[in-house]
């Protein structure tokens, strides 16, 4: 159920300069998801997987090439304009949740809707549907303290999907779950690629967590080696 | 959900902290209060002064005194509308420690000259004019001690013997109760007939401590205030004529530089608490690098968390310093009522009140600045440690 192109990638490059070396993560590479597509991404430590992810979310930008994410350019906005791209496309969700400790579960749910313009009733309303999708309706008022780490990581889904983005951006977001759990938050993401469309781009280490994807993309030292389609 | 309340929330993420940066704020605008008001009284005090008066004293230090006979000359000057003078008894009541600022003086010049400062029933004036052995008592003291109209009090004197009964003692009846005119005026006096003191004080006959005049105005003052001094030049008494403010600045020096003093007790609480405020501040936004980080990845633009940041340490000053200047109030009150008018005018006015907002504002944005600003520059990628 994939569509017209959403993201696209034309000869990045990504390089750092650390002390007097150059690193070069990115030189020319290249990448198209189309809408409502599910990628993994594989690859050893080191590979670009997280740096692909920072470009693909708009909290990097690189050296050289283009982004272009629904038409528009991406890589030449400036730090405020991408702060607002981000806020209305796409959604985070990190390995180790990175929840707000001082608020409880819904509080965290409604932040992304403090950048909306929505009134009291509308954001109230749409963190109850938002944490009843993700199966937590009855922990709104719990502190992340108070919960699971699978608890938790619902919580950060429920953040991601409430201000409604095109994009969700997911960093080994299993890495720190048991198989069980883990298994249970990948089979929320995919129902969310599945019914609600959601593009997810997923960098993970575990191979079974990549199943869940409708695609798999290996990065080795800066450049795709393999697609593996997934059925 | 606002972002005052994700700044309250993160202000009381660990409430003992907080509690003590609360509580080091908190005593310092206390302490600022207090010895603001104490500053704001003695300079309104001195303020309050009459812009056409004049004090001559010995050029030597005004504790020589002066030949009774320049009072006269004095009056003669053109320029010159009214003369009187005073003479330090260096009195107290019963108790050594029980000092009050009392005054030999001519009755009827003296009040004529402190007409606009003093308020005395007429009555009671021409009593204290016409009976040599009375006194006028200010109400601070009045009321201090419990004295009424007819009550006869000895007033004891740390300098001068009374030739009468070779004793300190001077036995004096309350003619009157002045009142001051002007809220900043001290009422913590005794003035007596100095016909009295004169006659009767075993040494230092015919001399005042000081003269006090009334130009005809305030322009004429420096031209007066030149003759008098030339008139006594090369005498054995020279004089150094001055403007009633700078002498009472002067007298008030000699319990040391009021104002120097509270500056410094105040500068010292107030940079001691800016280092320990904003340090603790520099370490509890360290601590939330990580959350700041996620905001900014969420679409929190910069200048939002860099005002939430400034805004934490703003309402941490105010949480401190409104109830410190609260409190302060209450003691100055307090002090007041217990100084019985000895700093006539003291109470927490509006302008140290209002520079103590200010300073509390300072104190937010000055010890918020570097948080806010480590904050705002802040890069998403080196906090989230995704490199």
């Amino acid at each position: 159920m994939t569509g017209q192109t959403l993201i696209h990638l034309q000869d990045v490059s990504k390089r750092f300069v650390k002390g007097r070396d150059t690193i070069t993560i990115f030189d020319h590479l290249g990448l198209t998801i189309p809408a409502g597509d599910f990628v993994a991404v594989m690859g050893p430590s080191g590979s670009g997987k997280t740096t692909l992810l920072n470009l693909l979310g708009g909290i990097d930008q690189p050296t050289g090439g283009s982004i272009t994410f629904d038409g528009g350019r991406v890589d030449t906005l400036t730090e405020g304009q991408l702060a607002r791209w981000r806020a209305h496309n796409v959604g985070f969700i990190f390995q180790f949740y990175n929840l707000m400790p001082t608020l409880t579960a819904a509080r965290n749910v409604e932040l992304p809707l403090l950048l909306t313009s929505f009134g009291r009733a509308e954001r109230k309303r749409r963190v109850e549907a938002a944490l009843s999708l993700v199966g937590l309706a009855e922990r709104a008022n719990h502190y992340p303290r108070e919960m699971s780490g699978g608890q938790q990581q619902r919580v950060a889904i429920a953040r991601a999907l409430i201000s409604d983005p095109k994009l969700l951006l997911c960093d080994e977001p299993t890495g720190d779950l048991d198989r069980t759990t883990a298994d249970e938050i990948l089979s929320m993401l995919r129902l969310l690629n599945q019914e609600m469309g959601k593009t997810i781009v997923m960098v993970t280490h575990d191979p079974e967590a990549a199943k869940y994807a409708r695609r798999t993309l290996h990065l080795d030292k800066g450049r795709f080696t393999e697609r593996e389609l997934v059925a | 959900m606002s972002d005052f309340y994700l700044l309250w929330r993160n202000l009381f993420r660990r409430k003992l902290r907080t509690f003590l940066m609360i509580l080091a704020i908190f005593v310092a605008f206390v302490i600022y209060g207090v010895l603001g008001s104490i500053n704001y009284a003695f300079e309104h005090g001195v303020d309050s002064s009459a812009d056409n008066r004049l004090v001559v004293v010995n050029k030597i230090t005004f504790i020589q005194p002066l030949p009774y006979a320049y009072v006269g000359k004095i009056a003669a000057i053109k320029g010159v509308k009214n003369v009187t003078f005073a003479n330090w008894f260096g009195g107290y009541y019963q108790d050594a420690r029980n000092q009050i600022g009392t005054f030999a003086v001519d009755p009827e010049s003296y009040l004529r000259i402190y007409r606009d400062d003093l308020r005395i029933d007429p009555a009671q004036r021409d009593a204290f004019i016409h009976d040599r052995t009375s006194m006028v008592v200010g109400e601070a003291i009045a009321t201090k001690y419990g004295w009424k109209v007819g009550d006869r009090i000895p007033i004891n004197s740390n300098i001068f013997t009374n030739k009468a009964n070779g004793s300190h003692t001077w036995e004096l009846t309350v003619a009157g109760i002045a009142y001051a005119a002007k809220e900043s005026f001290n009422t913590s006096f005794i003035i007596f007939q100095y016909e009295n003191f004169n006659e009767s004080k075993t040494f230092g006959k015919d001399t005042v401590g000081w003269i006090t005049l009334e130009t005809d105005s305030a322009a004429v003052n420096d031209t007066v205030a030149a003759t008098i001094d030339d008139l006594f030049a090369n005498s054995t008494a020279e004089t150094n004529t001055q403007s009633e403010k700078a002498f009472g600045k002067a007298f008030l020096a000699q319990l040391g530089n009021i104002a120097l003093i509270i500056t410094l007790v105040v500068g010292a609480a107030f940079a001691t608490i800016l280092m320990i405020v904003g340090n603790t501040m520099v370490m509890a936004v360290r601590e939330r690098t990580k959350e700041i980080a996620v905001l900014k990845t969420l679409g929190f633009p910069s200048w939002r968390i860099w005002r939430q940041v400034l805004g934490e340490s703003v309402l941490l000053a105010l949480l401190g310093g409104l109830p410190g200047l609260a409190v302060a109030g209450l003691l100055v009150m307090v002090l007041s009522k217990g100084a019985s008018g000895a700093i006539p005018g003291l109470a927490l006015t509006l302008p140290v009140a209002g520079l103590g907002v200010a300073f509390m504002l300072l104190l937010g944005v000055v010890t918020g600045f570097l948080p806010a600003w480590n904050a705002l520059r802040l890069n998403i990628v080196t906090a989230l440690g995704r490199l």
